[in-house]
Parts: C-alpha cells; structure tokens; sequence
C-alpha cells in the first residue's frame, strides 16, 4: 500500500492479491486513511491482481467513509466481484428496534402469559383426564406394548440407580442419626427412625427425584422431538389423538411405576441401616424387632400412595413440557430443563401437601 | 461392474489445473458398500455436479471428500494435500480453504444469522469486530439476506437456511466449496435464484463447486461437468458434461436420469 497525492487527490495504490488475510491486515491503516479530513481519497487498483469478497468489502467500505472517494484502474475481473459486493452491501438492512425501558407493561405481559399458561395446562390436564376416562370405556385405545415399554425403561432400568441410592441413604442416616442418639444410650431408636423417615418421606421423595430426572427428561426430549420434527401433527391428521398414544401410556407409566421404585428404594435403605445396626454390634433380631414396634403399615402404605401420586404429576408434567416444545434446536434442552425443574418442585410441594393432609386425617 | 462412459470434454480454458482429485474411492458401511473405484478431477473454476439417485453415496462421498468419513480404500488430494494424511496445523489451513454448505444449513441455533457468519471470521482473522460486522453483512447481502442479518436460523424458511449456509461457507472466501443438496425442498423460483449465486460466484470469484444434487433442472443449468453415481453398479456409471450425457448418453440408467424416465 502506498499513498501519494497528486492533481489535489490522495491516490492510494494497492497491489497484489486484497484477499481475507491481506484485508484483516490492511483494514484498520486503510479505514484510518479513509477517514481522514483532506483532498479525496483514489483507490489506485491498477496493480491488483485479484480481490475476494472480503478484499471488496474493505475497498468499499473505505470509498463510502469519504466524500468524493472513487476506485480507479480495476481489471475487469476486479471490478465484477465488487459490482457484486457493492449491490449485497446496498441491499436494505434489517432495522434496528430501539430498546424501551416499559416495566409496566413488562410486569402486564408477564401476567398474562402466566394467566395463559394456566389455562393450557388446565385444558392439557383435562385431555389427560377425558383420555384417561374414555381408556377405561374402551380399554383396546391402550397400547399394552407401549405401555411395557414404558414400565421397563421408566421401572426396571431404574432398578440398579434406585437401589444403589437408597442403600447409601440407608446408611448415610443410620450413622448420622446413631452419633446424637448415643448421648442419650438411645442407639435402639435408629431402626425406627430411618425406618420412619424412608418409608413415609425419603423413599417417595428420592424415588420422585430418581424419576423426574431420568424419566420426565426423557420424556420431554422424546416428546419434544417429535412436535419438533410434527409427527404429533401428523398423528393429530391421520385421526391418531397423540394423547391416547403418546401421553397416556407414558403417564401411566409413571404412576404404576413409582410405587414400586420406592419400595425398591425404600427396602434397599433399610438394609443399608441394617448393614450399619450390624457394625455397631446390634442383633438383626433387635433391628427387626424395633421396626416391627414403630412402623405400620399405614407408613408403608401412605408411603406408596404419595409414590404413585407423585409419579402421575412427573409424567404429565414431563409430556407436557414435550408437547409444548417450541422451535428450534434449544426447544428439546428446555423442554427436558422444564420438565425435570418442575417435576422435583411440583413432588416437593406435593409433598408439603401430603404432609397437613395426613396430620388433619391423623394418618 | 458396468464400464464408466467418459465424454469426450468440451474445450473450456478458463478451468485452470485440478483443485482436488479422487483415486481409486471405496466406501464401505460394514459390509455393505456404497460404491468402488471412483475416480476423478475437479478443476479450478469449474462446477463439478456429483448426482446419481438416492441412496447411491452421493452424500457419502461428499463426506469422504471433506474428510468427514474415512474412505476405506483410495485417496482424496484437495489442494495437492491428502486430506487424510494431514493432522494438525497443515489440516486445519486445509479446511480454511474449503467451504461446506450442509443440507439443512446446519446453522447454529442460538446465533443470529450474523453471528453465524462472523463466527469463522473471528476464529481465523485478525479482522476488527467492526470490520468482521461489515464483511459478514456483505456475505448475507451476496446471497440476498441482508434483511434477515439478525434473525435467528428457527425465525427463517428452508430455503433462507440454506443461502445463509452457502453465506457461511463464503465467510473465509475459500476456493473450493461443497454444497450438499442445494436446491432440494426449494421452490423452483428459489431455486434458479440459487443456481443463478453459484454461477455468479463461480464466474466473478473463480471459486470451484463441487455440487451434490439430483435436480435435474439445476444440475443442467450450473453444471460444467459432472459424475453419475449408482446404486446397481455400486460406483460411477458416467463422466461429462450434464447436457452432452443427456443428449448422447448411453447407460440406461443415465438416460433414464435425464430423460425423467421409469426403469
């Protein structure tokens, strides 16, 4: 690049090839020799062999910083690609909204969105229940095989995780509850304690937990795929109502399912704690004795209720975070985000629930 | 194997000396193989069309030639460089100098069109932001997305997805780029309009395209040369110039292609 001023105009020659790397190195000394005040500026480009679009870009750009600034001496190849460049860059650009600052209709807007939302999941509430109710009119809409899909991937598959976390649960509070309780000479009360706690909270809880997190995911992602790529659209066309198909069995599932993963979960704690009783040089039968005093089977049995409870609401809210997957490819991630988040808020409130529910019915 | 008919080539002296050559390509799935003993060169400048019905490799070879998918015999040479002998730093300046225009685009989702653009720009220049800005509105501007620069790739049609595909592929100006399916799914205006770019380009840029299609219409009005891939013959089954083998081709699979006739 040199630069000469001659019959009151700075000429600027430029030689060689104006590709992307000589622009990236050229751009800021040519723009800065654009922009200054003076005579107006010659793009001299009688020596340049060839230029690509980036290379254009730069010249132009340079000439339109100036008044008066003209390209000069380009070889027809030259000029075709910045004929070219010229029109892309002339073409009309998006325009720019300005940014208003509006709290009050920002707060407005939140609420009514919240208000709408409210409304599509009573309506997707209410599909589940008359689908669920016109299933047991006409049991053969039920897809048994869909459904046994299901019970296995949402069940059985997660027998082994289940398993390993109630085990460490188990003894995780045997220990911490046996620490205090030895103060007192009141180690015999742990059995009953961890027994206490599995079956009426932790084990539907972490059960709730284990589900919305493998299962309510997956079926937001599995959902959500496919409202992305329409087969549920497709499904709604051919007449197929894609909740007797695709939600009921998943939310059935879910609820058939719960119970008996927290019972998994809930025994697999228990012998964890047993484990820890054992080390602490109690007899099984003094373990075993001690639950049997303290533990009904109305802690087991509200245990398994709350259980199935809480696996109906991970699932509906696992397949309607899927269904209403919006577009493009953060669609699913949120889906599954949305349905995992609200799975384990909705089972802890639920819980909370369950909780003054159970001591106004002195259960 | 049937015989591969080569065309005679018609004397075109813009097209310089070969930009990538094919020996000897196999492509294998298992045990099942897609194709054998493809051979060919691109030269510089020209539009090179690979077509052939679906499921025959076309896609497969694409990726073989991009060094997507390792061929399982023979060698691809891009630029005088064996891409599957280059590692490092020499691969990476070889994928600098081509450009892949995906078949759905694949643009990033969470980016506006833009920011896809400057994407590449500012991974391998030391352009300024304000300059990258400005070279990459005049890549959308090339393929008439000015208007959609801050729009998301969700927020645009197919067709839009694919132009801002060739827009990013164009963004490091590389001299040799890929299109896979370019004009599938597009209407027929959008189309041309696309064909009318790559010709365009081609022409003023003297960029080389290697082109994946099956549309006829486009392959006859952008190709200067192509191959015809089969599925039955598991490789190439015709060289040449898309209108000559339309007129004198003699495989009945490739009159069958250009006439638009039933097997």
């Amino acid at each position: 690049m040199t630069l000469r001023e001659a019959d009151g105009a700075r000429i600027l020659a430029l030689s060689g090839r104006v590709d992307t790397m000589a622009a990236a190195a050229l751009w800021t000394k040519l723009m800065a020799e654009a922009r200054k005040p003076g005579p107006p500026l010659v793009l001299d480009l009688a020596e340049v062999e060839a230029v690509d679009t980036t290379g254009a870009t730069l010249l132009l750009t340079a000439q339109g910083a100036t008044e008066g600034a003209r390209i000069e001496g380009a070889s027809p190849g030259v000029v075709a690609v910045l004929d070219r460049v010229r029109d892309a860059l002339a073409a009309p650009r998006p325009k720019t909204v300005p940014y208003r600052f509006s709290p009050l209709s920002g707060v407005g807007r939140r609420v009514v969105n919240a208000l709408r939302n409210a409304v599509d999941w009573l309506a997707f509430l209410g599909e589940v229940l008359v689908v669920a109710l016109g299933t047991l009119i006409r049991p053969w809409r039920l897809r048994g095989r869909e459904l046994l899909r299901h019970l296995d991937e949402a069940g059985t598959r997660a027998f082994g995780l289940a398993t390993l976390l109630g085990a460490l649960l188990g003894v995780i509070l045997a220990f911490q509850s046996a620490i205090p309780l030895r103060q007192f000479g009141a180690e015999i009360f742990v059995p009953s304690l961890v027994g206490i706690s599995l079956l009426r909270e932790l084990g539907p809880l972490m059960a709730g937990v284990v589900l919305a997190g493998r299962t309510g995911s997956a079926y937001a992602a599995e959902l959500g795929t496919m409202s992305v790529n329409e087969e549920v659209a497709a499904l709604r066309i051919m007449g197929i109502d894609p909740m007797a198909l695709l939600v009921l069995p998943r939310v059935l599932a879910g609820m058939l399912v719960m119970p008996v993963l927290s019972l998994v979960l809930t025994l697999a704690g228990l012998a964890g704690m047993a484990l820890i009783m054992r080390i602490l040089g109690f007899q099984m039968t003094t373990v075993a004795q001690q639950l049997i005093n303290f533990v009904s089977l109305k802690d087991l049995l509200g245990g398994l209720f709350k259980a199935a409870v809480f696996g109906l609401a991970i699932a509906i809210i696992g397949c309607r975070a899927g269904l209403g997957a919006g577009r493009g490819p953060r669609a699913v991630g949120d889906a599954a985000t949305a349905a995992v988040v609200g799975g384990i808020v909705a089972i802890v409130l639920l819980d909370g629930a369950f909780a003054v529910l159970f001591e106004r019915l002195g259960l | 194997m049937s015989e591969t008919q080569r065309l005679p080539e018609k004397t075109k002296p813009v097209f310089g000396p070969p930009v990538i050559t094919a020996t000897d390509l196999t492509a294998r799935f298992g045990t099942n193989t897609l194709f054998r003993h493809v051979s060919f060169e691109v030269k510089r400048g020209e539009v090179f069309v690979i077509l052939g019905g679906s499921g025959c490799g076309k896609s497969t070879l694409l990726k073989l030639m991009i060094g997507l998918v390792p061929p399982a015999e023979g060698k691809v040479d891009i630029l005088d460089t064996d891409i599957w002998a280059t590692e490092g730093a020499a691969r990476l300046d070889l994928l600098k100098r081509i450009g892949v225009m995906w078949q759905q685009g694949a643009m990033f989702g969470s980016q506006t069109l833009l920011e896809n653009v400057e994407m590449p720009l500012a991974e391998h220049t030391t352009l300024p932001a304000e300059a990258r800005r400005e070279v990459a509105r005049a890549k959308l501007g090339l393929v008439g997305l000015s208007a959609a620069a801050d729009q998301l790739p969700s927020e645009i049609s197919g067709g839009m997805l694919k132009r801002a595909g060739i827009a990013r592929a164009l963004a490091l100006d590389p001299p040799i780029l890929f299109l896979d399916e370019p004009s599938a799914g597009l209407d027929p205006i959008t189309s041309a309009g696309l064909d009318a770019l790559i010709r365009d380009l081609s022409r003023s840029l003297g960029t080389t395209f290697v082109v994946v299609t099956h549309e006829l219409a486009s392959i006859l009005a952008i190709g200067d040369r192509c191959i015809m891939l089969d599925k039955e013959a598991k490789g190439m089954i015709a060289e040449g110039d898309p209108r000559e083998l339309r007129d004198h081709g003699t495989h009945p699979t490739v009159r069958a292609f250009f006439l638009r006739e039933a097997l």
